[in-house]
């Protein structure tokens, strides 16, 4: 019998082209995504080099990090974005790759928009210029984060060279309750294991709380992988998996379909199967997450207190530091803290489940005043359906700014930020000083914490606004 | 790629953990296609809440204003994937930076730049940055990659670790993509092997009863 494989084994080994000089592996890259923030920079390089595309048929390119989130917006709403979006125009005509462009009835952020037209496949390698690349593994593919220089290396060889990561296995044990969601899941493990527990690893989310979660669910625990220090962090496919993918754009059909369904029948870890590393949470008692810090750590259970100073000294410094930014007191409450702005979007928690689960809880309620509220769907997709649904009546009519998609205030690349001081509960995936412009206090929650804390003016438990 | 040998200069001590993309090359308030990246080394970090450069800050002190290594502590580089945080450290003249440890794309980052990324034990760490502060920048320190050994004032020679593959990478001045095209002809074969194996992923085709809503 053959021993006994992790799906990293299985994926790494279908994918490996060759072994480099410098020792690295190449291995396949199956869809290319790319953005507008990083892309004209490599065309540039390509045209330098008189360098062509290997595989525009497999590369696909978004505008996201700089498009305003305004109703009615052009390329120069943002000014700033607009040379970008031009240059992503040109340079994908030039080399002939799909481009969803601004008013494309499918835009959105790449990693949102990527799973739901299929262009993700359980199995498949999937590299995306942007860190949060490893969001797309909720469908359990291996999406990989890069750099610029990767990018070009992609763009000409449609491969990518890299170490191959170790193994890692979080099993997450228990039945989440009510107001209690994947983003609480990707916090809890961050604040127990630090923020860079994953370098050098792949890591499989497994257990039984991961497979109670939905698709769209997956991918927002898969999101924050790179905030434990991994590239990549994946969840086996299953049969929530392909009733997800069935029918999407560019997901195989006919008898295709059934081919790669076994296949993908094949990916999840064997039984036995030897990790390199191993972590078990028990979720069953998990609360709703916050952070109150500026690292992703910094996270703590809605009703508890801002940590004490203690530890050794360099833990109290870093701790110092951070509360010292965030206007915060060692030892007082969480809960109650006035809040400037909630944020709701992002590829962590944008698409329309996160979307309807927001709307349930603030529908008929008011956003408290001096409260500044933003609701921006992860994609065009995502927000059509969303207006079909009246989700869009319901934030508006509870005093939210309904926007059109991006990235919007997760890294305020499209000038929507906040002002120095200001406190904002956003459901994105970075709390770092200046993130969201500079001097802003980002709290980052899920949806559940973020909607009732914009109604609360206050930051809210979920469990007791509901 | 310019081959990395050693490096002799200034060594400044930013001596935190955790040290992330958006401190060392914030996203800056009007954004370009062409930053200065070496105005945004560190911007706003550097700047106090009046956004003057704060005298105090170690990046700040005239005796750092040309580095050539960059000493910090653990997880550096976390965050996102912008090459820009490496083009910002080498926009200000380092081109080695020395931590407890670095974040995985920031490392690959630095590699891909001809930056070389040396990772330190506590021990090792603890010894080195002392020394490196009490120079304050008067003496410099010399890192050399061929040796493997950091020499500069306070005491001995120290030596580092770094993969053969890493090492030969920087000193040769190895092109990443050179060296991949080495390889062109067992790309196609893949590629041929998994058109029969796994049609669907080397096509990216629309079914045709899938056009988006107008």
């Amino acid at each position: 019998m053959n021993k006994p494989q992790t799906m990293l084994d299985k994926l790494w080994d279908a994918h490996f082209v060759a072994q480099r000089l410098d020792g690295r592996n190449m291995i396949y890259i199956d869809r290319h995504v790319l953005h507008e923030l990083h892309a004209p920079h490599a065309f540039e390089q390509l045209e330098k080099a008189k360098r062509g595309v290997r595989r525009a048929d497999l590369t696909f390119s978004m505008q996201d990090h700089t498009v305003a989130t305004k109703p009615g917006r052009t390329q120069s709403t943002n000014p700033d974005g607009e040379q970008f979006q031009v240059a992503m125009r040109e340079g994908s005509n030039r080399y002939g790759i799909r481009l969803f462009d601004l008013h494309d009835p499918e835009q959105g952020i790449s990693h949102v928009v990527a799973p739901e037209l299929g262009l993700v496949l359980p199995g498949a390698t999937h590299a995306v210029p942007d860190s949060h690349a490893c969001t797309v593994g909720g469908l359990g593919a291996l999406g990989i984060g890069c750099g610029t220089s990767e990018l070009e290396h992609i763009l000409i060889t449609q491969t990518l060279a890299m170490k191959r990561p170790k193994s890692m296995r979080i099993t997450l044990d228990g039945t989440l309750h009510p107001y209690v969601s994947a983003k609480d899941l990707s916090l809890r493990i961050l604040s127990l294991f630090g923020a860079s527990f994953g370098r050098g690893y792949a890591i499989e989310f497994a257990g039984e709380a991961v497979r109670a979660l939905s698709v769209e669910a997956r991918l927002t625990l898969c999101n924050l992988a790179i905030e434990m220090g991994s590239r990549s962090g994946f969840v086996a496919p299953d049969e929530k998996t392909f009733a997800y993918l069935k029918g999407r754009p560019y997901a195989p059909h006919g008898a295709e379909w059934e081919a790669a369904l076994a296949q993908w029948r094949t990916l999840p870890s064997d039984e036995g199967a030897n990790f390199d590393k191993e972590l078990r949470v028990d979720c069953s008692e998990l609360a709703p997450q916050i952070t109150w810090g500026t690292d992703l750590s910094q996270t703590i259970s809605v009703t508890d207190a801002v940590p004490a100073l203690d530890g050794d000294a360099e833990a109290v410094t870093k701790k110092q530091r951070a509360l010292a930014y965030m206007g915060l007191d060692p030892g007082q409450p969480i809960l109650g803290l006035k809040v400037d702005r909630v944020f709701i979007g992002s590829c962590t928690n944008a698409r329309i489940s996160d979307l309807r689960t927001a709307a349930a809880m603030i529908k008929g309620k008011r956003v408290a005043s001096g409260v500044t509220a933003m609701a921006v769907p992860g994609s065009t997709s995502v927000k059509r359906i969303a207006e079909s649904e009246g989700l869009d009546q319901i934030f508006k009519e509870a005093g939210f700014f309904w926007g059109e998609s991006g990235c919007s205030m997760c890294a305020g690349g499209n000038g929507d930020r906040g002002k120095p001081q200001e406190r904002i509960v956003s459901t994105t995936n970075r709390n770092f000083e200046g993130r969201q412009g500079k001097g802003v206090r980002t709290h980052l929650s899920g949806v559940e914490v973020a909607a009732a804390s914009a109604i609360a003016g206050v930051i809210a438990d979920p469990r007791t606004i509901g | 790629m310019q081959p990395f040998t050693s490096v002799t200069g200034v060594a400044v001590p930013l001596l935190q953990d955790d040290i992330n993309t958006d401190q060392i090359a914030p996203v800056p308030t009007q954004r370009s296609l062409k930053p200065d990246y070496k105005d945004l080394f560190f911007h706003r970090a550097r700047r106090g809440a009046d956004d003057a450069l704060d005298p105090s800050h170690v990046l700040n002190q005239p005796q750092f204003a040309a580095p050539s290594i960059f000493v910090t502590g653990r997880n550096f580089g976390c965050g996102s994937s912008r090459e820009g945080a490496v083009w910002t450290m080498m926009a200000v003249g380092v081109s080695c930076i020395i931590a407890r440890s670095i974040a995985d794309l920031y490392r690959e980052n630095c590699l891909q730049n001809g930056v070389l990324p040396i990772e330190l034990p506590d021990h090792v760490a603890d010894t080195l940055e002392k020394r490196i502060v009490t120079a304050n920048g008067a003496e410099p320190f010399t890192v050399n990659l061929e040796t493997q050994l950091i020499s500069g004032p306070g005491g001995p020679d120290i030596a580092f670790e770094i993969s053969h593959a890493d090492r030969t990478r920087l000193l040769e001045g190895l092109d990443d993509i050179g060296m991949s095209l080495k390889h062109a002809s067992e790309i196609a074969v893949w590629e041929e092997r998994a058109r029969s194996a796994s049609p669907w992923l080397q096509r990216a085709l629309r079914s045709p009863d899938t056009e988006p809503a107008k």
